[in-house]
């Protein structure tokens, strides 16, 4: 299998302390990576690194067969990203906001009318499109987040905690969308605190104190630890944590 | 650039949406010119003096007719006694005093030269400089008059003499010190605003995880500002010349140029407090003490910097407000050149450039 992230002892110091330390993992094309950890467990500093926000300490890292030190630049046009915030413009309309992250990201006028009015169309939000995005309800943000974030056909997106404080028929209906989009071959990785989620993901690497504990499907893992649910795997894995929540 | 048109476009529709950022933005402005160009004023009408004339001949009559005739004073009373004066100004009814000695026409005919004293009321010292201020130029005037027939010229003794502002007109220096105060806060405040909004709204990973070149998108911040700033300097222009009745002496494009530099040094402010600042209000907080405090103290327009103690008069070098006020009126008022204005255009320039390359290094360093 294509593996469109490679990471290799990969570790971010920030003075003595280390956020993450040593991670090796790969993600293979078209598959739903979950990568879960405590709060403070260093996920958002992997993540950071990949996405080309922060420069690692040691290591090596490709995203999309981009090197995370000197071609940031051409990673950043082949990943999309999704903050734990919700991160559209809430003064601006439904359309105002896909025609200004389609026009950042380079689209063409046409491409942009075409993909929005097909946006749209599957997020049901045709009667919604003139209003101002902080008029909607949070699942429906969440859901138009997500859908700006793959706008571009990116190979990898990028999601951080993206279903936080959404109700589960919200969430449900957000995976859907995942799916839709793996079905077109994006590579999905994301973080999630809700175990349930975990169960969704192709595979799955638990973080601890900023090294990766167990990668595997979940399958596998609920195996390896002679447990019934994800919950447990976590739960055995993350007591051992030193390091306190943030 | 179509990316760079597309975030412009975003910046204007996130302002233009906004209300009380548009009342800010062209409220503050009018709000300030017409509070310091009419309430503010320190020009004083009507100001009630006295006037002891222990001379009674036809040059002191004169005097006191052109006196009575000016629209700033009001004359209270005449040929006082000398001792009665004291007590009208212990009554706070008279703000000033004008005394002509004995003989004060005849010593002007016959020596070519006499004195008269002003007496002020300096409990407010600035109304008092003010009032001397204006009786010296009435009396100049006569003077002149009185001179143009003369072989040898008279001398009455009021050595005051006032350039560029003749009348005396609050407005000539408010109107600089206005533009300067303007531009700083809209300038600063709003791009730190902005800025650091997107980074409270996690917007700003976004943008920085896209494509787009983190220096676009503090380029395309201060476009927006840069435009709109301009529209008020000129909506500044417009109200002092149409309703201050200031006219723009100078080269009005020479203005506008040295506005724009002005402008990008607070939009460098601006950013320099935005990368420090994590929250709108920090933002807002830093803005506000930090530049507009500085910029009514240290700019020279309210309190004259000459008078300040070495040590301050050194900090006020370091105000940009400072060098953009004396080129506004070196322009405005005066109606120089920019050979006459080069060295502090040089020198804001300079401080320009230090917090240009100061918050673009620090920018960098959080991306890092």
């Amino acid at each position: 299998m294509e593996a469109v992230i490679k990471t290799d002892k990969l570790t971010k110091r920030f003075g003595d302390f280390i956020a993450t330390n040593n991670i090796t993992f790969e993600v293979y094309a078209g598959e739903i990576f979950g990568f879960l950890g405590a709060n403070g467990a260093g996920k958002t500093t992997a993540m950071r690194m990949l996405t080309g926000l922060s420069t690692p300490s040691s290591g090596s890292a490709t995203v999309a067969g981009f090197d995370v030190y000197r071609e940031t630049e051409r990673i950043k046009k082949n990943i999309g990203y999704m903050s734990q915030k919700f991160s559209l413009y809430e003064d601006l309309t439904v359309m105002e906001n896909i025609r200004f992250f389609g026009g950042i990201y380079g689209l063409s006028d046409k491409a942009i009318k075409e993909k929005s009015d097909m946006l749209v169309e599957q997020l049901g939000l045709a009667s919604e499109k003139k209003k101002l995005v902080g008029a909607l309800p949070l699942g429906w943000k969440q859901k138009l987040s997500f859908s700006v974030a793959v706008l571009h056909d990116p190979k990898i997106v990028f999601l951080d905690e993206p279903t936080g404080g959404v109700d589960p028929l919200t969430r449900r209906q957000f995976w859907d969308l995942i799916y839709a989009a793996t079905s077109r071959g994006v590579t999905v990785f994301v973080t999630t605190h809700y175990m349930d989620e975990a169960e969704y993901c192709n595979r799955i690497s638990i973080m601890v104190d900023g090294s990766i504990k167990a990668l595997d499907t979940p399958y596998n893992l609920k195996r390896e630890f002679g447990v019934g649910s994800m919950d447990e795997v976590f739960y055995k894995l993350a007591r051992e944590a030193r390091r306190s929540a943030d | 650039m179509r990316q760079f048109l597309t975030f412009i476009k975003k910046e204007f529709s996130h302002v233009l949406r906004d209300r009380k950022t548009l009342l800010i933005l062209f409220g503050l402005p009018v709000v300030q010119i017409i509070i310091f160009g009419f309430a503010l004023s320190n020009e004083v009408k009507n100001a009630k003096i006295v006037v002891v004339d222990y001379a009674k001949d036809d040059v002191s009559r004169q005097i006191m007719n052109k006196i009575e005739a000016s629209r700033y004073f009001e004359l209270e009373k005449r040929s006082l006694a000398h001792h009665e004066v004291e007590a009208g100004f212990k009554e706070g009814q008279i703000k000033l005093a004008v005394v002509f000695p004995a003989n004060f026409g005849a010593d002007l005919l016959h020596f070519n030269r006499a004195q008269l004293q002003v007496i002020a009321d300096a409990s407010d010292p600035n109304l008092a400089n003010t009032l001397t201020n204006y009786l010296s130029t009435i009396v100049m005037d006569y003077q002149l008059a009185l001179n143009e027939n003369q072989a040898v010229p008279l001398q009455i003794g009021t050595e005051v003499r006032m350039l560029y502002n003749p009348q005396l007109k609050g407005a000539h220096n408010f109107v600089p010190g206005v533009m300067a105060l303007v531009l700083m806060l809209v300038c600063v405040m709003m791009t730190s605003i902005s800025i650091v909004r997107e980074k409270e709204l996690g917007t700003m990973e976004i943008l920085l995880v896209s494509p787009f070149k983190p220096v676009l998108v503090i380029l395309s911040k201060a476009v927006p500002y840069l435009i709109l700033s301009l529209v008020n300097v000129a909506s500044i222009l417009l109200l002092s010349v149409f309703v201050l009745d200031l006219p723009v002496k100078g080269s009005v494009l020479l203005l506008f140029a040295e506005s724009t530099l002005f402008i990008i040094t607070s939009l460098s402010l601006g950013l320099l407090i935005s990368v420090r600042a994590q929250t709108q209000q920090t933002a807002m907080l830093i803005s506000m003490m930090g530049m507009l405090l500085p910029t009514l103290l240290f700019s020279g327009f309210m309190f004259p910097i000459e008078n300040m103690p070495k040590v301050l008069q050194y900090i006020s070098n370091a105000v940009p407000a400072k060098w953009y006020y004396i080129i506004v009126k070196s322009i405005m008022i005066k109606g120089l050149s920019l050979s006459a204005i080069w060295k502090e255009t040089l020198i804001l320039f300079g401080i320009t450039m230090f917090f240009l390359m100061v918050s673009l290094k620090n920018f960098k360093i959080r991306l890092a």
